[in-house]
């Protein structure tokens, strides 16, 4: 049997049969069934509040009696402020509010409750400003222009083509969610696969097996083989998680609808994300047999990966940025360098459409920095593979790499 | 046909010349030792007969052609600086090894069992390697070299860190592997072994041979001029004898460059004396050793 085949087998097997690995691939399945689970359950069991909230208040200003009762919530007047507080004091009401005399040339309301909050609720705050505005309009304008000024507007966006059809993606949240998720996802994914390779090669190195296997096996076959077969694995763990997303999404649409309904999987994302895996883990796989190389432990090597990776994950601190500016040139430019590509190519495909010529280069550019890094790699590996002890310094290994 | 032939082999690093126009041949059926001081290097000689390093001129051949993927399964070799996956179980280790020698999984399992048998590793056959003693890790590796039978069989410090029990052990299976015709080149500092089991040695020292040839013929060549003598009665003056040093039980006469061993015997049955030993010194090789390369220091 082909000895590259031998070695991708055994670290295929081997990386399958690790536990973060087990973990983080069921990690998204089974947390998404356990989410449709849970809401089932809580769903089951409680119901949307049906009991009326009493609110009480004191109308200093005047003209404030009609349309007390606003949803659940039903508004009690009083004639002083004492009133209202005895009445809070003995739990009669649940709050109360004062509209001052001067309530129309200033617009304050004080409102007292015992409860400690951060902020109002917002269903109260909109059944106080209701019960304010209709109240004010009573008579001035038609009941249906009340209801109108109250919720002025439901914005529905449509998005176009550029030959003025319905375009067959109209973005939004439901349209980042997924590909979000796998982002998040290909980021760890990535981390842990090169992880992986640079964990493999370190141990070899440090607990000196290398050696055994260099008289059987030729560097080339040796990283070949590793590369491909832990590789390999990671894809398997994409290929899971691309192939439970619709599934997942099918049944939480149908059972929990709302906005779960509106997810959507944007055309071409299943290609770009296994597309971008591959060429993302070469890139960060051969790096990691690089710095594997030259490093004296493991530790030491991960210390030094984590400066790469570092790349892959970037993209979230910005998130906020990125969804408001998706189409910056500073975003282009990180689409396009090669280490922060796979995870930012595939944000900005959920946020916006990313032009197709931005794609080639993005994925140009990384094809190009694996054949560098591979040659690199492959030259470290050479030479400092057997090297124990200290790691050489950076003038040493330039030096090295110079005289070939 | 020599099994390993190295023919004016050059190696240098960065700072420093490793081997330094080395040459030297193994055949079949010899325990072969290439002996140095530490730095020597007898491992990048090793490295470079394993084609782990190329050497920057010179070259190497293996069973008559330069080392391939097929003569890499008829190489065994153990290593100075040895570890296996610590997760792994032996068996799995021996076999996933085996595998890369060629071997199919049926035949390496059913020779595994007959060599861990062999070593009496057998119950420990499914234990992780990280579970067993540094020594019976080292009993572990030594059947991983040898499991694919190769024809060649290279071992670094093989004894480093060994019970005496195990050292016999494994010094037993290597007679068996040379009376089997395999060609053993066993690299290490203990002289007492290679003398014990070496039959041709190379020593090197700062990259160059000091030393070549067949281990009997060597020592010869360094015997000393002087005797160990047993004996009961009052030794006076001998006659030729220009130092006496005195030892529990003997003592060694120095004689002087005129004086044979023939003579210096007459002379002492002459003085009347009863005589129990007589034997001409010769030096260990591990004083040959200390010779050659103190001098080479000087």
């Amino acid at each position: 049997m082909n000895k590259t085949f031998l070695i991708f087998k055994h670290e295929f097997l081997h990386t399958i049969k690790r536990t973060g690995f087990i973990i983080l691939t069921i990690a998204l399945p089974v947390l998404a069934l356990l989410g449709i689970g849970v809401f089932h359950i809580v769903s089951g069991v409680i119901k949307p509040p049906t009991e009326v909230t009493e609110i009480g208040y004191v109308d200093e200003a005047g003209g404030f009696e009609e349309f007390t009762h606003q949803g659940n919530m039903t508004l009690i007047r009083f004639d002083t402020r004492e009133a209202a507080t005895r009445a809070l004091i003995k739990k009669d009401i649940n709050e109360y509010f004062v509209i001052p005399p001067d309530y129309v040339s200033v617009g304050i309301i004080n409102r007292y409750t015992m409860r400690k909050e951060v902020m109002p609720p917002s269903a109260t705050a909109t059944a106080i400003k209701n019960f304010l505005s209709s109240n004010l309009l009573a008579g001035e304008v038609p009941a249906t222009t009340v209801v109108r000024i109250e919720a002025p507007l439901s914005l529905v966006t449509t998005t176009l083509t550029a030959t003025g059809n319905i375009a067959p993606e109209q973005g939004g949240l439901g349209n980042l969610v997924v590909p979000g998720v796998f982002g998040i996802l290909l980021a760890l994914s990535l981390i842990f696969s090169s992880t992986y390779v640079l964990q493999g090669l370190g141990e070899e190195k440090e607990n000196r097996l290398m050696e055994i296997l260099l008289s059987s096996v030729s560097t080339r076959q040796l990283i070949t083989g590793k590369v491909l077969g832990i590789g390999f694995a990671g894809l398997v763990q994409v290929i899971v998680w691309v192939v439970s997303i619709p599934f997942l999404l099918n049944l939480a649409s149908s059972s929990i609808g709302g906005f779960i309904s509106t997810i959507q999987i944007p055309a071409n994302f299943l290609v770009l994300g296994v597309t971008y895996f591959i060429l993302g883990y070469l890139l960060f796989a051969v790096l990691s047999a690089g710095i594997a190389a030259t490093s004296a432990t493991v530790r030491e090597g991960q210390g030094l990966a984590s400066i790469f990776t570092l790349f892959a994950i970037a993209p979230f601190w910005f998130f906020s940025l990125l969804m408001t500016f998706p189409n910056s040139p500073i975003w282009v430019v990180f689409s396009i360098f090669p280490f922060s590509a796979p995870v930012l190519v595939m944000l900005r495909f959920g946020m916006t459409g990313v032009p197709a010529w931005q794609l080639a280069a993005s994925i140009a550019v990384l094809i190009l920095s694996i054949v560098g890094g591979l040659l690199l790699a492959a030259k470290l590996l050479r030479t400092y593979i057997l090297m124990y002890g200290k790691r050489p310094k950076l003038v040493e290994i330039i030096q090295n790499l110079r005289r070939g | 046909m020599p099994v390993v032939e190295v023919n004016h082999v050059v190696k240098s690093y960065v700072d420093k010349l490793a081997v330094d126009d080395l040459s030297f041949s193994v055949v079949q059926g010899e325990i072969f030792g290439l002996i140095g001081p530490n730095g020597a290097g007898k491992t990048t000689t090793i490295r470079m007969m394993m084609d782990i390093i190329k050497p920057d001129s010179g070259d190497v051949t293996i069973l008559g052609e330069k080392l391939s993927e097929a003569s890499k399964n008829k190489l065994g070799y153990l290593p100075e600086e040895r570890g296996l996956y610590r997760k792994m179980s032996v068996i799995d280790s021996i076999i996933y090894l085996a595998s890369l020698k060629g071997m199919g999984r049926y035949s390496a399992e059913r020779r595994a069992d007959e060599l861990l048998n062999q070593t009496n590793m057998l119950p420990h056959k499914g234990k992780k390697i990280e579970e067993l003693s540094k020594g019976m890790g080292q009993i572990i590796q030594f059947i991983i070299t040898i499991i694919h039978d190769p024809t060649l069989v290279i071992l670094d410090e093989p004894f480093a860190g060994l019970d005496p029990v195990n050292t016999e052990l494994l010094k037993a299976m290597f007679v068996d592997l040379r009376n089997q015709g395999k060609a053993v080149i066993l690299s290490t500092h203990q002289m007492n072994q290679v003398e014990e089991l070496c039959d041709r040695i190379l020593m090197i020292n700062d990259g160059r041979a000091v030393l070549y040839g067949n281990l009997t013929e060597i020592k010869s060549k360094f015997r000393s001029h002087s005797v160990i003598l047993g004996f009961e009665g009052e030794l006076g003056q001998v006659p030729g004898v220009i130092e006496k040093r005195p030892n529990k039980g003997y003592v060694e006469l120095i004689l002087d460059r005129n004086t044979t061993h023939k003579q210096l015997l007459e002379r002492l049955v002459s003085t009347g004396i009863a005589i129990n030993r007589f034997e001409v010194a010769t030096p260990s090789l591990n004083e040959i050793f200390l010779e050659v390369v103190g001098k080479n220091h000087e």
